[in-house]
């Protein structure tokens, strides 16, 4: 099952040069992602959490250790457009429209504009926007941009998608929302991806694998497996198997503190 | 809507009061003013005739003198009204039997109307505003493009806003008539060399507000250096760069008005002033002085304009 492997982290290391001395924001961090998983990574700040999903989207450069994205290192895979990134912020244009900026990306790949339409139209569709494509990002709710930076990561059709705390700004019953969708649109496009999260019932309740990252150095601490089934009812967070995954991540999360201190 | 509308309403009378106030007050203080200034010339006046001014006499003396030191408001728009409608009728009058093309480029072109030299101060200050604009922004590109350009052409640009613009604009009419360039272009060069500095400052304020996401995210897509260019830091820069237009447009105008101190045989309200200047009469000063400060309102509020629409098309929030 060699080719199901679609990242690949071994003696991953990236070191800060600071004025103060360096920063070990990854020290050898050793991960495998297999193809359709969704993999959360969580951890309190600085624990290298969102260092290493810029890692596989190129846009920091580690100082020691190998990564692969889809077989290829990650400014390859950046060429080859492997990924859509999802940052916190929705980071709309507010001078283009819903579409327009959906848009965006496919003008840059310069993939033809009659393509560019359908596609634009399918992921509007898939994050459940038709109808708003003209308007301007102004006019839409907090939630709603956010699906709208979510629907232009997936425009392009790359099988990766990786998120930084993508809802990290919203409030609670929106981002409950949005998980379901989430987990919807994961099952309908069969994506990977990787997911950094602050809250635990989150991780727990999107992934399939959670990992559990503690700082100084930035490194993995465990990687707890799901038990949960893929179809996920909102419910599902009220079962005791969702009640002891949650707790296990605690615990591995406390664990990774003790060790700081 | 209804209710929107008397809203706006009210707000407008709101708005209307306290500038209606200010604009009375600095009209009592003018005439006021006008009185102090003037009265010794009404005194000399009296004592050489040898009669004795009551006070009626004097307020009404100082704000009629012929060459007053400070002329009123009303003298002001009287003369403006002179030199420009009075002076097309009788133009007008004068080329009776002329074709009627002819007889509208007579009125325009007559020297003697105000509006004549209005006209040459505004060509020369928009011409010399689209090359300030073009200069500032060429230069703005290059400076957050280019780190050498960033770390040697930025502070030439603020040498060059240090020197007194009167001091350099003989110099630069000399220069360009040696390479054979006169008239519009000179006045619209030095218009240029005062426009051209908050476009630059504007402009690569503007082309670098993008934030770090933004350029993250546009490297995540493999996005060459023009397409940050065109489709992001370019768009994120319009609202800086009509702010930088509104303040260079008026920077045009007083460059064109400088420009024309010194080529004065050209005419223009620069050299309106200067005639006025030479010749002790303070009235044509002042409206040349009031036609240019109308001038520059206009433009700034058309520069206004544009803006207004160009981010409502845009879609920025308005």
């Amino acid at each position: 099952m060699q080719s199901d492997v679609v990242i690949k982290a071994d003696k991953l290391c990236l070191t800060f040069e600071t004025n103060d001395g360096p920063v070990h924001a990854l020290k050898d961090v050793d991960l495998t992602i297999n193809k359709g998983e969704f993999v959360s990574f969580i951890g309190p700040s600085g624990c290298g959490k969102t260092t290493f999903l810029r890692v596989l989207a190129d846009l920091e450069t580690p100082t020691g250790g190998e990564v692969c994205v889809n077989g290829m290192t990650p400014r390859e895979a950046r060429r080859k457009r492997a990924y859509g990134f999802v940052f916190q912020a929705a980071g709309l244009y507010p001078w283009r429209t819903i579409a327009g900026n959906i848009k965006l990306p496919l003008e840059i790949m310069g993939i033809p504009k009659a393509e560019q339409k359908q596609l634009v139209a399918e992921v509007l569709d898939l994050v459940h926007l038709s109808g708003f494509e003209n308007k301007f990002p102004w006019q839409l709710s907090g939630g709603m941009q956010q699906r709208a930076s979510i629907a232009r990561a997936l425009s392009f059709h790359a099988d990766i998608l990786l998120m930084d705390e993508p809802f990290g700004a919203l409030d609670e019953i929106v981002r409950d929302h949005l998980n379901e969708q989430l987990l919807e649109l994961w099952a309908k496009t069969n994506k990977t991806i990787g997911f950094v999260t602050h809250s635990i019932p989150e991780a727990v309740y999107l992934s399939t694998k959670i990992v559990v990252m503690s700082p100084r150095p930035g490194r993995v601490t465990e990687v707890i497996e799901s038990t949960l089934p893929r179809e996920r009812p909102l419910d599902i967070r009220e079962s005791p198997e969702f009640l002891e995954l949650a707790h296990r991540v605690r615990e591995g999360l406390r664990a990774g503190h003790a060790d700081d201190a | 809507m209804c209710v929107r509308g008397f809203g706006r309403g009210m707000q407008t009378m709101r708005n209307l009061f306290p500038i209606l106030t200010v604009t009375l007050v600095i009209f009592a203080l003018w005439y006021a003013f006008a009185i102090v200034l003037n009265k010794n010339w009404a005194y000399d006046k009296a004592t050489r005739g040898g009669y004795e001014l009551s006070f009626s006499e004097l307020v009404a003396d100082t704000w009629s003198q012929k060459k007053p030191r400070l002329p009123t408001p009303s003298q002001v728009a009287a003369e403006i009204w002179k030199s420009t409608g009075t002076a097309a009728a009788k133009k007008w009058a004068r080329t009776e039997g002329d074709p009627f093309g002819e007889r509208i480029s007579a009125v325009l072109g007559d020297k003697k109307s105000l509006l004549k030299h209005a006209w040459l101060t505004l060509s020369a200050t928009m011409l010399g505003f689209i090359f300030g604009t073009g200069l500032g922004i060429l230069l703005a590109v290059g400076i957050v493009h280019n780190r050498a350009m960033d770390n040697s052409v930025m502070p030439w640009v603020i040498t060059s806003q240090t020197i007194p613009i009167l001091a350099l604009a003989p110099m630069i009419i000399v220069v360009l008539n040696a390479v054979g360039l006169s008239g519009l272009i000179p006045k619209a060069v030095i218009s240029a060399y005062l426009s051209f500095f908050p476009v630059v400052v504007g402009m690569v304020k503007g082309l670098r507000s993008p934030d770090a996401m933004q350029l993250d995210q546009m490297w995540t897509w493999f996005a060459s250096k023009s397409q940050i260019f065109w489709k992001l830091r370019l768009p994120a820069s319009v609202p800086y760069l009509f702010t930088s237009l509104k303040i260079g447009v008026a920077a045009s105008l007083v460059g064109a008005i400088v420009g024309e101190l010194t080529i004065s045989q050209d005419g223009g309200l620069g050299a309106r002033m200067l005639q006025g200047n030479y010749y002790g009469t303070t009235l044509i000063i002042w409206a040349a002085l009031i036609v240019a400060a109308a001038l520059a309102a206009v433009l700034v509020s058309s520069v206004g304009l544009a803006e207004r629409i160009t981010k409502k098309r845009m879609g920025f929030v308005q």
